[in-house]
């Protein structure tokens, strides 16, 4: 069984800002995590390779300081990392990042099973996941909370639905995206992080990955961000006086005046 | 020169930063109430590798520096300077000696479980008539064919409850005193009942008693009587250990009294903008910095195996004397509510007055200090 986690290092979520031009997500000097569902898709490779043997290897496009995240995906117990970087790949949209992913993983050839998180918390567009299984041909299944049993030709999962579970069963190799359902990702390990440290990790490029020019980074992006912000929190605080009822009284006037209730 | 972190030692410091925060310190305010000792995040810690943190692969450990040692130490005491003081005392106390003094078949037998976490270590040194002062040791160590026989009491020990092993100082027929490895199940060899205690009232702190307790001769720990010399040594790696844990009390102090100061609002402005209040917050925070330059510098030469001993003294002074400032300006700061329970910063002034007494008073460290330098 080999498997490749499909992980991006994202800002944490908590100190997200953005910059005014490019309307891009500051990336730098800020605090950088593994996306939150990707660690669930890393524990889960790695589970599969405890179980039934084999290489799980982790792979992700973005800046240089991915390598960090990448470092971390060993330190959890991915047997190799994978970092696709440089410049011409910046500003991509989920299609042309899944372009990206998918010519890397072509690159490594040999694999049965393809799992990333249901999406990015920083991009949240979950299509990423999807597109890199139809640009190669194989199956996808989203939405993963249990695999159910998998063998050396097909998989049987239960997906996330927003109704209930769906069973759904796919030939392999294919790709799932897990949510946070699926398992408990382990605690790093100490001694994880001094394997991680010697651990080498290639940096491939276009040439690498045997890219097409124009279709990857902003120039291959269909999608143009027009506009982004965070929104603003007010801070206006109310404080009502009087007895219990006094002030259940009010609240509900207040709740109707703003059409809320 | 070079001031950064290196790539793993940065990942050990957010690992255990993001442990602390999530597992150690929702609990911590609790287990100060109650004094309970928490064993499963210590189960956890030594899953992690914590508990083997700086010792080689292969016997166990992780095989990464003092230096991470110490940004271990310190991100646990910024949540819970208790389970800090476990970690440090299992660590330096009672790991190290094995680690320096111990045969290669006592580093298998007795250190290899500690690191991997299977039980706790421990140090037994001070006693009831001799504490700052070793050389009036009063446990005895009598050689009988092939056991020792050891009777005598040891005060204040961390960690014996959960400790596989302590390892205790004892006197023998030759002059000087001796270290021995003492299995938690030697018969004659029983622990007393926990201390109550002003702070760190979640370690376990207890009395030793040795009452006729066999151990095989074998246990022996270093040379017989030359124990001093390897418990000095250990003992300042110990320094570390306490400086690591002071810093990041008082760390944890100025950060709770700037988020107090920034939200709290009197004569109609936060009181993080009066002056009176940043100098207090300035001042701390300069302190910090110093302190811990201090810290990281004398782990910095223990990992790079050049002397320390005066260094490590300065960073275990400076810091614990600054933990307890700072616990103290914080409290100060948040006025009447930092007076309460609620608040955490009355726990840390507690937790943190061990520290200028804990391996070694602060009186001591000035010694050591003076000596150091010529006096």
């Amino acid at each position: 069984m080999k498997s490749i986690v499909l992980i991006k290092q994202i800002p944490d979520t908590g100190e997200m800002s953005m910059d005014p031009q490019s309307k891009w997500l500051v990336r730098e000097d800020v605090n950088k995590i593994i996306n939150p569902f990707d660690t669930y898709a890393l524990e889960e490779g790695i589970r599969l390779k405890e179980q039934h043997g084999g290489e799980v290897v982790a792979l992700s496009m973005g800046p240089e300081h991915s390598k960090e995240a990448l470092k971390e995906a060993i330190a959890m117990g991915v047997d190799a990392s994978i970092l696709i970087s440089g410049d011409v790949f910046r500003g991509a949209d989920a299609q042309a990042t899944a372009y990206v992913l998918a010519k890397g993983i072509a690159k490594i050839s040999e694999y049965d099973l393809i799992i990333g998180g249901i999406y990015t918390s920083d991009g949240a567009t979950g299509q990423v996941g999807p597109a890199v299984a139809e640009h190669l041909g194989i199956p996808h299944i989203t939405g993963v909370r249990k695999i159910r049993e998998i063998s050396e030709t097909r998989i049987e999962v239960e997906r996330l639905t927003d109704g209930g579970v769906e069973v759904v069963e796919a030939e392999l190799p294919a790709l799932i995206t897990v949510v946070k359902e699926i398992n408990e990702p382990r605690l790093t390990s100490l001694k994880g992080i001094m394997k991680a440290k010697k651990a080498e990790i290639p940096i491939w490029g276009m040439d690498d990955i045997e890219a097409t020019e124009g279709r990857v980074g902003e120039t291959g992006s269909k999608a143009k961000v027009i506009d982004t912000w965070i929104p603003q929190r007010s801070k206006d605080v109310e404080m009502l006086e009087g007895s219990a009822q006094e002030i259940g009284k009010a609240i509900v006037d207040k709740l109707k005046t703003a059409k809320i209730i | 020169m070079n001031f950064e972190l290196t790539e793993e030692q940065r990942m050990i410091q957010k690992t255990v930063r993001e442990f602390a925060q999530e597992v150690i310190a929702p609990g911590a305010e609790r287990r100060d109430e109650t004094t309970e000792f928490p064993e499963d995040i210590v189960k956890d810690l030594g899953e992690m590798g914590i508990l083997g943190l700086p010792f080689p692969e292969e016997y166990g450990g992780v095989g990464a520096d003092t230096v991470s040692f110490a940004l271990a130490v310190e991100e646990i005491a910024k949540v819970d300077a208790s389970l800090a003081l476990t970690v440090s005392a299992h660590i330096s106390l009672g790991c190290a000696p094995l680690y320096y003094l111990g045969s290669e078949e006592q580093k298998k037998r007795y250190l290899t479980p500690a690191l991997q976490g299977e039980y706790l270590a421990a140090f037994g040194l001070t006693e009831p008539n001799a504490g700052s002062d070793a050389g009036g040791t009063e446990t005895t160590a009598i050689l009988e064919g092939d056991h020792w026989r050891l009777n005598g009491t040891k005060m204040f020990i961390t960690n014996p409850t959960y400790a596989g092993y302590v390892v205790a100082t004892a006197r023998t027929a030759k002059e000087g005193i001796s270290s021995f490895i003492v299995p938690k199940d030697t018969p004659g060899y029983s622990i007393g009942q926990k201390y109550e205690k002003l702070g760190m009232r979640s370690s376990d702190t207890r009395e030793l008693i040795f009452s006729d307790a066999r151990i095989p001769k074998e246990n022996l720990l270093g040379t017989e009587g030359e124990g001093f010399k390897g418990f000095l040594k250990v003992l300042d790696g110990g320094r570390i250990g306490i400086a690591a844990l002071s810093l990041g009390l008082a760390e944890a102090s100025l950060e709770a009294a700037l988020k107090y100061a920034k939200q709290r609002v009197q004569f109609g402005q936060p009181i993080s903008k009066f002056q009176a209040i940043q100098f207090k917050l300035a001042d701390l925070a300069t302190q910090i910095e110093m302190a811990r330059m201090g810290l990281y510098r004398a782990a910095w030469l223990k990992d790079n195996h050049q002397k320390y001993t005066k260094e490590a003294a300065m960073a275990k002074l400076f810091a614990s004397e600054l933990a307890v400032r700072a616990a103290n300006e914080a409290i100060q700061i948040h006025g009447g509510y930092g007076y309460m329970k609620e608040y955490h910063v009355e726990r840390f002034l507690r937790d943190a007055k061990l520290l200028e007494i804990g391996e070694g008073t602060s009186e001591v460290q000035r010694i050591v200090i003076a000596r150091s330098i010529g006096c």
